[in-house]
């Protein structure tokens, strides 16, 4: 074989990994304790779409699967993807072995290489050559696995397998694959693809973001970095990928900077942490500080449309909670806009005169059943405002909670009220979903009882919405501004 | 050679610039300068002000010369042609054998209640990164600095400058009118430049530069080549 370009710059190799026709799982095991047996485990618990063959020394069957010996055993041209689970020393074999089969992907869990002293990095840049010789996507070393929701894969070792969605993950860490496939699990806001970049002897955290910026089940990437060894190169990757695709990047570490011009106030001013900074910056990636920030950032562009501007109203259903966004809001890149005044005489006509006619719009309890809906699309549709910020859902399922548990129920009228409260707050969630869609403007509603009380009707509807509930304003305000930033860099 | 060091680290062989010819290096790129003049001694000095006019800042000014302010080595304000002698006459005596050959640097007192620092330097990982930032003395201590990688483009630029959070210091201050962010933006893209063009720059500092009527002037450069 002559492969002339770089398997990990090509497309069709990665849908081989991302979507298989069949999965063999290399090294499979009868003990549940053994990665080689939850990595099988997982794939037929997620329900994969494909077909799924073992190979174990012995023949064992496992899972109801009936493995076979080696890869020579299997059929020729029905399995696109292996999952290497045997030891680094078996595995250039084994590799040439399910080339001749025609697969063209392989996702390495194995350890034994770069990180494992001199002989592991000698072997690691075996496998790469190799991979390169067969024209083989060769994935990891040392990776936890693949996740790919569109055909219900998931090759990994750990749980869980995530809702499907169009939010696309990898990581050089596969602990933190498992952090945001957690946090998809929580929010529902779901994944479509998510990979631990392993080692990344051949196949990189840039590949991958570049192969999401143009799959049509990927909306957004989302990456966590470490020790980036060549950061000029993943600059200028990332600023290829930017203008297709939003990218949410959080990074670990401090990198091996440190032996630079004491004599130059600019290169002591010029720490590791201001430089990707500014790198991520101009590279119009958007760069959050915290896990879930990124997480809640990619799930955002993930489930919102672009704001056209800064203008940000606030609809709250009391006072304190309005004042504290503000706040946000004004600290931010956002504008908290000042009501045009043919808005607030269109509000005035809903609201009796006590309610705040100001930003934020503060109902002050003067709401009545279809008040909340009715504004918020007056809001919504004026054609200065560009995204609202949505507070105060989910307070009447909170009281409906209390009169259910209550001893009075359902006398009094409790069980109408308690239904009552339950289902306005499913028609808050749901209007704020349908307005932004028929709107094409960001609407982000947010409570603490998204995570003090999931199951309330509010933040569950919003979750049916298919969008997040945040679990604060400030959390709504930090990545509403990630999103106006990234659709500023590309009006540029 | 006194000045070219190998450090410890993997900081190739380099060495300093004089201010002097700090600024000569960058001033084909774009990059102005006030007038000066360099002198050897108190009378060269004193004419040397008469010429620019009083006040008048000296400065010593040499090889390997990096931190004048830290070693007292800049003298501000000085109105007559005695505090002009005095300085000159001081500053050469301050110099050290490892200074190597010195000189004075006359220049007029520019009044200025704002100062920020541009400079561009070398990442480990990302290679030649530009900065802007609040300069002057407590440059380090405040730490209010944008970065981006070379090459920038006039949009980096700008945003760079909007990206300073003391943005009060840009707008009109003390009955001073605005900064010209144009002009700034333009001393940005000349370093942006000039480091593309010469892959032997590992450092430039701008610090201070001064507002001056809303313009910005590097009154100080410094500049440290890498010796091939």
């Amino acid at each position: 074989m002559n492969a002339t370009i770089d398997p990990a710059r090509d497309a069709e190799l990665f849908s081989c990994l991302f979507e298989p026709r069949g999965v063999v799982v290399a090294g499979a095991s009868t003990h549940p304790g053994k990665f080689g047996f939850v990595v099988l485990h997982n794939i037929l618990a997620s329900g994969y779409e494909g077909k799924v063959f073992a190979t174990n020394r012995d023949g064992a069957e496992v899972l109801g699967i009936t493995t076979v010996p080696g890869i020579d055993d299997l059929p020729s041209g029905e399995i696109d993807l292996v999952v290497v689970c045997t030891p680094a020393s078996s595995n250039l074999d084994l590799l040439r072995s399910c080339a001749a089969k025609g697969i063209r992907a392989a996702f390495l869990t194995s350890a034994g290489y770069a990180e494992a002293g001199a002989d592991g990095v000698a072997a690691q840049a075996e496998l790469v050559a190799l991979g390169r010789e067969l024209g083989m996507l060769v994935a990891g070393p040392n990776g936890q696995g693949v996740v790919s929701t569109p055909v219900n894969l998931c090759a990994q070792m750990v749980a869980p397998f995530p809702p499907a969605g169009a939010i696309g993950v990898a990581s050089q860490s596969g602990n933190f694959v498992s952090s945001f496939l957690n946090w998809s699990t929580q929010s529902g806001v779901g994944v479509s693809r998510a990979v631990s970049a392993g080692n990344a002897a051949s196949v990189t955290v840039g590949d991958y973001l570049e192969y999401y910026a143009d799959d049509p089940s990927t909306a957004v990437g989302l990456a966590y970095v470490e020790g980036i060894a060549d950061g000029r190169a993943f600059f200028d990757r990332l600023r290829s990928i930017t203008p297709r695709k939003p990218m949410v990047v959080v990074k670990g570490g401090a990198t091996a900077g440190g032996a630079r011009a004491a004599a130059s106030h600019t290169g002591s001013l010029a720490s590791d942490d201001r430089v990707f900074d500014g790198a991520m910056r101009q590279a119009g990636v958007v760069r959050a500080l915290t896990v879930e920030a990124a997480f809640e950032a990619a799930a955002t562009f993930a489930t919102q449309p672009l704001p056209k501007g800064p203008n940000t109203v606030v609809l709250t259903t009391a006072g304190g909670w309005g004042v504290v966004t503000a706040d946000a809001i004004t600290a931010s890149e956002l504008h908290l806009m000042e009501l045009p005044a043919d808005l607030l005489a269109q509000i005035d006509t809903k609201l009796p005169p006590r309610w705040s006619r100001n930003n934020p719009v503060d109902l002050a309890g003067a709401e009545t059943r279809d008040t909340i809906p009715e504004v918020m699309e007056m809001i919504a549709t004026h054609d200065d405002v560009h995204a609202i910020i949505y507070l105060g859902l989910g307070i009447q399922s909170n009281q409906a909670r209390m009169m259910h548990r209550g001893r009075f129920y359902p006398g009094y009228g409790l069980d109408r009220i308690v239904e009552f409260h339950q289902r306005q707050d499913e028609r808050y969630a749901t209007a704020a979903a349908d307005i932004s869609t028929s709107t094409g403007k960001p609407i982000l509603t947010a409570t603490e009882l998204a995570v003090t009380d999931p199951d309330n009707p509010g933040p569950r509807a919003v979750r049916s919405s298919g969008r997040l509930c945040y679990a604060s304003s400030n959390r709504a305000v930090t990545a509403l501004e990630q999103l106006w930033r990234y659709a500023r860099f590309l009006q540029r | 050679m006194p000045d070219a060091t190998i450090s410890a680290s993997t900081k190739p062989a380099h060495k300093t610039l004089s201010e002097e010819e700090s600024k000569e290096l960058l001033r084909p790129f774009g990059v102005r300068f006030p007038a000066e003049a360099i002198v050897r001694d108190p009378d060269g000095a004193a004419a040397a002000a008469d010429e620019l006019g009083l006040p008048v800042v000296a400065k010593l000014n040499g090889d390997n010369i990096a931190h004048k302010t830290e070693r007292g080595l800049v003298r501000l304000g000085l109105a007559s042609s005695q505090a002009v002698r005095d300085a000159t006459t001081e500053l050469l005596a301050a110099a050290t054998p490892k200074d190597g050959e010195v000189s004075v640097l006359v220049a007029p007192m520019i009044p200025s209640n704002r100062e920020f620092i541009c400079g561009v330097s070398i990442d480990p990982q990302f290679g030649p990164i530009i900065l802007i930032g609040i300069g002057g003395i407590l440059t380090e201590a405040i730490a209010d600095v944008v970065l981006r990688l070379v090459p920038i483009t006039r949009r980096d630029a700008e945003e760079m400058i909007d990206e300073i959070r003391t943005q009060d210091l840009l707008g009109s201050f003390r009955g001073e009118v605005p900064v010209d962010r144009s002009a700034l933006a333009d001393l940005l893209l000349a370093l942006s430049t000039a480091s593309q063009a010469r892959s032997d720059i590992l450092a430039i500092d701008l610090n201070p530069v001064l507002i001056h009527d809303g313009t910005p002037i590097a009154v100080d450069a410094l500049v440290e080549l890498s010796i091939q």
